[in-house]
């Protein structure tokens, strides 16, 4: 106990507090996320789940709901290059999409 | 204006139009297809191949019609972010539209053209003043419904459609209202939307 609460000021490392956090942490998922829009159909957006992720009826209708109800819905996770095509693909088909690493 | 698609046998999807809802379509597609536009070209006088080449830009279009179909990647409307994974966020959404926006760009103006030569071809081949019937196979069927949605997204975002206006308000707009005929394109775009997913639903 006493050997880590004896040295306080030299734990505090201003230079570098920030470096370590910008470095993404690779065993960390980035997951896809579509957010809600006035516009679009709830209907094309459970044919668009569907259609491109495969999703069954169930699935796709849910994540639908979740859009609409919750404002945002993870619809797919991977890699940051799986999730940058998720993300083209849903800019594609019109849905607001944003991809961000769960923290 | 009453137009719905309905489900081919084997397929895609027919829609009857007459002359009128023709040349509202074509017209609205076309704007669209202007709206989007070529994105940046290649100086005049420039080898066209270097367009196929040059990065895509890296700021948010400032139209906000354009910045609904072409939003930031990595920036999300309900996040709340603090001053360094601000510039995080708008370094990688800057990144990922360089490398993304033109191609897609591109492929949303295709969509739209097609809207447009489909409707051409139809006027060509129909008698004046009776009805013409477009027959979409499956593949064109998805081009369509891309092009119906951007086109919603792009009128939905001049009209500052909200998730209240779902039949509400602008559905009671007076009709001296400057933006009742938009309205009303809207809303029966969103029918042939509606009615057009269904011909495509899986199973």
């Amino acid at each position: 106990m006493g050997r880590v609460s004896v040295t306080p000021v030299e734990i505090e490392r201003p230079e570098t507090r920030e470096a370590p956090m910008s470095v993404p942490e690779p065993d960390v998922p980035w997951v896809t996320v579509v957010h809600n829009d006035p516009v679009n159909l709830m209907s094309y957006v459970t044919y668009v789940f569907q259609s491109y992720f495969g999703y069954s009826k169930d699935k796709a209708h849910r994540l639908m709901l979740d859009v609409h109800h919750k404002g945002r819905a993870i619809v797919s996770s991977g890699s940051r290059e799986e999730m940058e095509r998720d993300v083209q693909a849903m800019h594609g088909y019109g849905l607001w999409a944003t991809l961000q690493q769960e923290r | 204006m009453s137009g719905r698609f309905e489900p081919l046998p084997g397929g895609g999807a027919s829609l009857a139009l007459d002359e009128v809802e023709i040349s509202i379509l074509r017209s609205l597609a076309m704007q669209l297809a202007e709206l989007i536009g070529p994105g940046d070209q290649p100086a005049e006088g420039g080898d066209p191949l270097d367009a196929l080449f040059a990065d895509g830009p890296s700021k948010p279009p400032a139209d906000p019609a354009l910045a609904r179909l072409f939003p930031d990647a990595y920036r999300a409307p309900d996040q709340e972010l603090g001053p360094r994974e601000e510039k995080e966020a708008r370094e990688a959404s800057a990144e990922f539209r360089r490398f993304t926006e033109n191609d897609l760009r591109a492929r949303k103006r295709d969509d739209a053209l097609t809207v447009v030569r489909d409707l051409d071809s139809l006027a060509a081949g129909a008698p004046a003043g009776a009805p013409g019937v477009l027959e979409l196979a499956p593949q064109k069927a998805r081009h369509w419904l891309t092009a119906l949605n951007d086109l919603r997204l792009a009128i939905g975002t001049r009209l500052e459609v909200t998730d209240e206006d779902d039949g509400g308000d602008l559905l009671r707009l007076p009709d001296s209202d400057p933006r009742k005929p938009m309205v009303m394109a809207y809303f029966w775009l969103g029918g042939l939307q509606e009615t057009l997913v269904e011909t495509l639903m899986p199973e």
